[in-house]
C-alpha cells in the first residue's frame, strides 16, 4: 500500500488538506488527525522526522507555518517519503509561485489534483513536475 | 499567472477561507463550519445554480468534511457534478466524490455509468480523470463493468492514460486479485513501455504479485536489473531527475523488487551484485535522496544471498549513518543495523557506543527503534540488561499501544532467555505490576503454570526455591496499591497454592494477606474469587497437615459477605468453603490435595459411568440416542421441532441448521477432580448464567442430578471441561505446550551457562580511553555487546545493568579501532517535555503557546506595523525570508535543495542567503498576488500572518 494518507496541517493544528488512501470514517479521521498532529507538533527540529503511531509511521516535514504529514506503512522508505514531501512542495511552488498556506486554501482542489497526479493507490507514480502540472495547466486553459 | 490571477472566486468563498484561516482555536473553527453548513444546506438546493457557483459549493463541502464535520447532505450534488461536460467541473466532482465516499457507498452506483462513459471520451484528460476515479470508487462488484475498457486503455497513445490504466488495474488487483489474474501478462508487457512513467507504474502491481509468489517472476530478474542499470546510468529523460539523482523513486522500487526476488536465491542474487555495488558507489551521501537510495540498497543486500563485498560496503554505509549528526540518518542506521545483524552478527559491536547514544536519546522515535534493534540481538548473555531497560522504558511511557508491545516483548525475551528463576520471577513481577492489564491473559496463566511445574528439572529443590521466591516477592508486592487484576490473580493463586508450603509463613499470615486483597479490590469479582479459593486452600492444607486450623475473623466475615454476593460464582465458592469447614481432615485431603495442580485429570470422554443410567432409562421407555450422522432429514426436522418447543417457545418456525443438543451430563465425579476449579473463575462466571436456565426446562433426557454429592460438585465438573485444556497436562493446547517446551530447552542450556558464568566472570579494570565516555555507558555497552564474539562458545552473562564489570577484551580492541564512533559529549538528562502546541480547545492557552514558540510570527508582526502599502509589505514578507529559509534548511537536513541549480521553479538564487532578495519567479507576480489577497481583506496584519509565509522561502 505504501502511503496511507497525506495531511497538511498548520502550526495551530488546523487541517489544510487531507487525502486518505484507505477509508476511515469521519470520526476516525478526526481522532487520528488530532493524535498525530499533537505528537508531531510537540517535537523539535533536531528530532527524527519520523514518528510511529499505532500501525502507521508518520513522516513529516515543516515548511514555514505548514506541516506536511505523510502516513506510511512499514515497508516504506522514510527518507524517500521525506523527499517526496519536498517534491510536492516544489511542485506546488512551481505552479503557484512562492506557494504559501493561503494558496493551498484558495485552491484546495488544485492541490488535490496535483496529489492525484503524483500518488495513486498510495504509490508514488509520477515525479516529473512537468508531467504532474501538465493536465492542471491544460484544464486552466480550457476553462 | 492563470492559476493565481483573479482567483475567480466569490466574495463569500473568500470570506469563508479567510475566516477559517484566521480562526484561532478549534472551537472557533467549528463555529465557522457549523454556520457554513447551515448556509450551504439552504443554498445548495436552490434551483438553477450556475455551474461555477456549484463548483464552489462543492469545494466548501470538501472544507466541511476536511475540518471534521458531516457534509453528507451535499454528496448528491458532487455526484451530479461528475456528469458535467466541463473537464474542470467534472474533475472537481470526481475529486469530491472520492474524498467523500468509500467504494461501498450507495451513491457509487450512480457514478459507475459516468465512469464508463468517460473512459470512452476523446479527451484524454477526461479519460485520466475517470481512471483516477476507478482507483478509488470501483469495488469488487463493479470491476467487471469497467475492466475491459481499462485494459484497452493500456494501449492508449497518451502515456498519462496508459500509466493510469496500469494503476487502475493495480487497484482492481488489490481489491480482488482474481479479477485481474488473467491480465498479469499485461503488467509484464507494460514493463517495456517507452514511457518511463508507465514503466515505473508497472512496478507497483509487479511488486505486489512478487510479494504473493516470487517464483513465476524469477525470469524478470534480468529485466529489472537491466532497467535499474539504465536508470542509474541516467538514460531516463532529465525531468525524472530529482535533485540530480536519476529517478530515485523508481530506483527504490526496483531495489525493493530485487530484494524479494533475490531472497534465498543465489543465482538471481549474483545478477544483482554489480548494479547494487555501482549504485552504492555513485550515491550522493550528502543528500537525503542519495541516502534514501543507499538505505534501500542496504535493505536489498541484507535480503538477498549475501555477498561479502557488498556486506562490507553496507557496513561502511551504516557506520556513516550512525556517525551522522542527523537523527534521521541515525534512525536509518539503527534500522539497517537491525537488518544486517542477522547476516553478520558481529557488526553491532563496533557501533555499540553509537547504539547506546541512540538508546539514551530523548527522541522517542530513535529510542524505540533502538529497542527494536536490542530486541533482535537479545541473547542469554545480555537479556538482563536489555529487559531491565525495556521495563524502565515501558514504565516511562503512557501510550498503551507501545506499553503493550514492550511488555509482551519483555515477557517473550524473559521466557526465552531467563538466566535464573529468581530473575524471571522478578521480571515478570515488574511487567505485571506496570502493565498487567495490558498483557495477554495467557501470560498470567503461563506464569502460574511455570511456578507450579517448575522449570522442567527433576530437582525438586530448585522448584520449591522458585516457589518460595515467588511467594516472598508476592508478599512484598501485595500491599502496594492498585495492582492490575491479572497480577492479583496470579498472586492469589500462588499464595493459596504455595503460601504455606514450606512452613516459612504461617497460615494466618497468608490468610490475612488474602483477606486484605479481597477487601481492597472488592469491586473485582475475579480477584475475589481467586482470593476466596486461595483461602480455602490454605485452610485445607492446614487441616490436612493435622494442624489446628481456624478461620480468621476477617475471613469469616468475608465469607458471610460473599455468600450473599450478587455473583453466583462467588456465592458458590463461599458456600463450598463453608461446607468444607465441617469436614474432617481425611475428606479434606481428598478434596484439596496438596500441590496437585499439575496432576493429570482423567476425563472419561465416553461417559461410560453413565451406561447404567442410560440402560435404566431405556428400560423405562426412553427413546434411544441416534448419533447425528445417522439421523435422516425428516427425523431431524421433527426433532428440531420438538426441541424448539422446549427451547424457543416463542418461535413458530425455525428451519436453519440446528445445533444438536450436547449431552452435558451432570454426575458425580471423582473427588480428586475438584481442586483446580479456582484457576478459571472467568469461564465459570461467563458460562454459568447461560447454563443454568437452559438446564432445567429443556433437558428431558438429562434430569438434574440429585443433590447427593452437592450441586456444587456437579457444577465443578462442568467447569472443568473448559479448564482442562489449559491445565491438565495431557491435553494442553498444542501452542501452549510447544512454547513451554521451547522454554524448557532454553532454560537448561541457560542454566548451565549461568553456573559457568559465576566461575568465569571476574571484574576487570574499567577501560581507560582518551575520549571521555562515561563509565556508565561503557558498562552498558559491555553488558549489551559483551557476549557477542563468544556467541558460539559459552554464554557469558553481563550481569545486571550498571553493575557489570565484565568488559571483554574484544571490546577494547573494537573501541580503539572506532574512536570516531565515540561521541565526545555525553548525553545527559532527559529534556523536559516540549510544550503542547496543540491545545485548540482553549483559545487563550493556544495563543500564548503559539506566540511563545513561534518566531516568524513575531517578526512579521513587528514588520507589518511599519507598512501599509503593497510595496512595503512585499518587502516585509521578503525580509522575512531568511527566517523562513532557516526553518526550511532545518527541515532539509542536508541542504539538498541548494545544491540543485534548477530545483526551484527557475528561481535564480544560487545560495540561501541571496534567496531572500528575490521573491519567487517574478517579483511582480508575487506583488500582484499580495495585492489581490489584501483586497479581499486578508492581510498580514490580520490574525494569522502565517498564511502568507512562503513555504519554500
Amino acid at each position: 500500500m505504501g502511503i496511507r494518507f497525506i495531511l497538511m496541517v498548520n502550526k495551530q493544528g488546523q487541517t489544510r488538506l487531507a487525502q486518505y488512501f484507505e477509508y476511515l470514517t469521519l470520526e476516525e479521521r478526526r481522532t487520528l488527525e488530532g493524535e498525530i498532529v499533537r505528537k508531531c507538533l510537540a517535537r523539535n527540529e533536531q528530532q527524527c522526522s519520523f514518528v510511529e503511531h499505532r500501525t502507521y509511521k508518520i513522516v513529516y516535514r515543516r515548511y514555514a507555518s505548514l506541516f506536511f504529514l505523510v502516513g506510511v506503512d512499514n515497508e516504506e522508505n522514510e527518507l524517500a517519503i521525506l523527499e517526496f514531501i519536498h517534491l510536492l512542495v516544489e511542485t506546488m511552488d512551481r505552479h503557484f509561485g512562492n506557494v504559501c498556506e493561503l494558496d493551498i486554501m484558495f485552491h484546495l482542489e488544485k492541490a488535490h489534483f496535483m496529489l492525484e497526479e503524483m500518488v495513486m493507490n498510495g504509490c508514488i507514480v509520477e515525479t516529473s513536475k512537468a508531467n504532474i502540472l501538465a493536465p492542471i495547466q491544460l484544464m486552466d486553459k480550457t476553462s | 499567472m492563470g492559476s493565481q490571477g483573479g482567483f475567480g472566486q466569490s466574495k463569500e468563498f473568500l470570506d469563508l477561507v479567510k475566516s477559517i484561516g484566521e480562526a484561532r482555536s478549534k472551537s472557533e473553527e467549528d463555529r465557522i463550519v457549523l454556520r457554513e453548513i447551515e448556509t450551504l444546506k439552504r443554498r445548495i438546493n436552490e434551483p438553477d445554480i450556475p455551474k461555477r457557483k456549484m463548483k464552489e459549493y462543492i469545494i466548501r463541502l470538501v472544507y466541511i468534511e476536511m475540518l471534521g464535520h458531516d457534509a453528507s447532505f451535499g454528496y448528491i450534488h458532487a455526484v451530479k457534478m461528475t456528469h458535467d461536460d466541463s473537464i474542470l467541473l467534472k474533475r472537481t466532482g470526481y475529486l469530491a466524490v472520492t474524498l467523500f465516499l468509500n467504494e461501498d457507498h450507495d451513491l457509487i452506483i450512480l457514478i459507475v455509468n459516468t465512469i464508463q462513459k468517460d473512459l470512452k471520451s476523446d479527451n484524454y484528460l477526461v479519460v485520466c480523470t475517470a481512471l483516477n476515479a476507478c482507483c478509488k470508487l470501483i469495488n469488487e462488484e463493479t470491476i467487471p463493468a469497467v475492466i475491459q475498457q481499462v485494459v484497452e486503455l493500456l494501449g492508449h497513445p497518451k502515456e498519462a492514460v496508459r500509466k493510469k490504466a496500469v494503476m487502475a488495474l493495480h487497484s482492481f488487483h488489490q481489491r480482488s486479485p482474481s479479477s485481474v489474474n488473467h491480465l498479469i501478462s499485461n503488467f509484464r508487457k507494460k514493463l517495456s513501455d517507452n514511457d518511463p512513467g508507465v514503466m515505473g507504474a508497472t512496478l507497483f502491481p509487479l511488486y505486489d504479485l512478487i510479494t504473493i509468489d516470487v517464483n513465476p517472476h524469477k525470469d524478470l530478474v534480468a529485466s529489472f536489473v537491466n532497467i535499474l542499470k539504465q536508470v542509474a546510468e541516467r538514460r531516463l529523460p532529465k525531468n525524472y531527475d530529482y535533485h540530480q539523482t536519476p529517478a530515485p523513486f523508481i530506483q527504490i522500487k526496483l531495489l525493493k523488487i530485487l530484494a524479494l526476488l533475490g531472497s534465498g536465491d543465489k543465482k538471481s542474487s549474483e545478477q544483482m551484485y554489480t548494479v547494487i555495488g555501482d549504485i552504492m558507489r555513485k550515491s550522493d551521501t550528502a543528500s537525503n535522496i542519495g541516502n534514501a537510495i543507499l538505505y534501500e540498497c542496504i535493505c536489498c543486500i541484507s535480503s538477498i544471498q549475501p555477498s561479502p563485498k557488498l556486506l562490507e560496503t553496507a557496513a561502511d554505509a551504516i557506520a556513516n549513518f550512525l556517525k551522522s549528526d542527523s537523527h534521521n540518518l541515525k534512525y536509518m542506521g539503527i534500522d539497517t543495523l537491525g537488518r544486517l545483524i542477522r547476516i553478520s552478527p558481529d557488526i553491532a559491536e563496533q557501533h555499540q557506543i553509537a547504539v547506546i547514544d541512540c538508546l539514551e536519546d530523548p527522541d522517542d522515535t530513535l529510542k524505540r527503534k533502538t529497542f527494536e534493534l536490542l530486541y533482535k540481538m537479545t541473547k542469554s548473555s545480555n537479556v538482563e540488561v536489555i529487559v531491565d531497560r525495556m521495563i524502565d522504558y515501558m514504565i516511562s511511557i503512557n501510550d498503551n499501544h507501545y506499553k503493550t508491545e514492550t511488555a509482551s516483548r519483555c515477557v517473550e525475551l524473559a521466557e526465552q532467555f531467563a538466566p535464573s528463576n529468581h530473575w524471571f520471577i522478578q521480571t515478570m513481577n515488574k511487567v505485571f505490576q506496570h502493565a498487567g492489564d495490558l498483557v495477554n491473559p495467557k501470560v498470567a496463566h503461563n506464569l502460574m503454570r511455570l511456578i507450579a511445574e517448575g522449570f522442567g528439572e527433576d530437582d525438586d529443590m530448585s522448584d520449591s526455591q522458585l516457589r518460595l521466591s515467588a511467594v516472598e516477592s508476592y508478599l512484598k508486592i501485595v500491599d502496594e496499591p492498585k495492582l492490575p487484576s491479572a497480577f492479583l490473580q496470579v498472586i492469589c493463586w500462588v499464595l493459596g497454592e504455595y503460601g504455606t508450603a514450606d512452613g516459612k509463613y504461617s497460615a494466618s499470615y497468608i490468610s490475612g494477606k488474602l483477606c486484605d486483597v479481597a477487601e481492597a479490590y472488592s469491586s473485582d469479582d475475579v480477584v475475589k474469587a481467586y482470593a476466596v479459593t486461595a483461602l480455602m486452600k490454605v485452610y485445607c492444607f492446614e487441616k490436612a497437615a493435622g494442624r489446628k486450623a481456624s478461620l480468621l475473623p476477617e475471613c469469616q466475615s468475608l465469607l458471610e459477605v460473599l455468600s450473599a454476593s450478587h455473583s453466583s460464582d462467588l456465592q458458590q465458592r463461599a458456600y463450598e468453603f463453608q461446607a468444607i469447614l465441617d469436614l474432617d481432615a481425611n475428606a479434606i485431603e481428598n478434596i484439596m490435595p496438596l500441590d496437585a495442580s499439575c496432576e493429570d485429570i482423567e476425563i472419561d470422554k465416553s461417559l461410560s459411568f453413565l451406561d447404567n443410567y442410560v440402560l435404566k432409562s431405556l428400560e423405562q421407555g426412553a427413546e434411544p440416542y441416534i448419533p447425528e450422522s445417522e439421523r435422516s432429514g425428516t427425523l431431524n426436522i421433527s426433532k428440531i421441532r420438538n426441541h424448539n418447543a422446549y427451547e424457543h417457545p416463542t418461535h413458530s418456525l425455525r428451519f436453519e441448521a440446528y445445533e444438536v443438543p450436547k449431552p452435558v451430563v451432570p454426575t458425580k465425579i471423582p473427588s480428586t477432580v475438584t481442586y483446580p476449579t479456582d484457576i478459571v473463575p472467568v469461564t465459570v462466571i461467563v458460562s454459568e448464567p447461560s447454563y443454568q436456565p437452559s438446564v432445567q426446562p429443556s433437558w428431558p433426557l438429562v434430569p438434574v442430578s440429585d443433590a447427593g454429592s452437592g450441586s456444587g460438585s456437579t457444577e465443578l465438573k462442568l467447569r472443568l471441561d473448559g479448564v482442562q485444556k489449559k491445565w491438565g497436562k495431557p491435553t494442553y493446547s498444542s501452542g501452549a505446550s510447544s512454547s513451554i517446551s521451547n522454554f524448557e530447552s532454553d532454560r537448561t542450556t541457560v542454566n548451565g551457562a549461568t553456573q559457568i558464568n559465576t566461575l568465569i566472570s571476574k571484574p576487570r579494570e574499567p577501560r581507560q580511553s582518551n575520549v571521555e565516555v562515561s563509565e556508565e555507558k561503557q558498562k552498558l555497552a559491555a553488558s549489551l555487546f559483551g557476549g557477542k564474539t563468544s556467541r558460539s562458545k559459552k554464554k557469558q552473562s553481563g550481569g545486571a545493568a550498571g553493575h557489570s564489570k565484565v568488559s571483554r577484551t574484544t571490546n577494547h580492541g573494537e573501541d580503539k579501532v572506532q574512536p570516531a564512533a565515540v561521541p565526545v559529549t555525553v548525553t545527559t538528562a532527559v529534556q523536559p517535555p516540549p510544550p503542547d502546541l496543540l491545545d485548540l480547545g482553549e483559545p487563550a492557552g493556544d495563543t500564548s503557546s503559539y506566540s511563545s514558540t513561534v518566531d516568524p510570527f513575531k517578526q512579521l508582526e513587528g514588520l507589518v506595523d511599519l507598512s501599509q502599502d503593497v510595496n512595503a509589505t512585499a518587502s516585509a514578507t521578503t525580509s522575512n525570508g531568511p527566517d523562513l529559509m532557516s526553518l526550511y534548511s532545518d527541515a532539509d537536513l542536508n541542504g539538498s535543495l541548494n545544491q540543485n541549480p534548477n530545483a526551484m521553479n527557475g528561481s535564480v538564487n544560487p545560495s540561501k542567503k541571496t534567496a531572500s532578495l528575490t521573491k519567487g519567479p517574478s517579483l511582480k507576480d508575487a506583488l500582484d498576488k499580495d495585492a489581490l489577497v489584501r483586497q479581499m481583506g486578508v492581510n498580514p496584519t490580520s490574525q494569522n500572518p502565517n498564511l502568507f509565509s512562503d513555504l519554500l522561502g
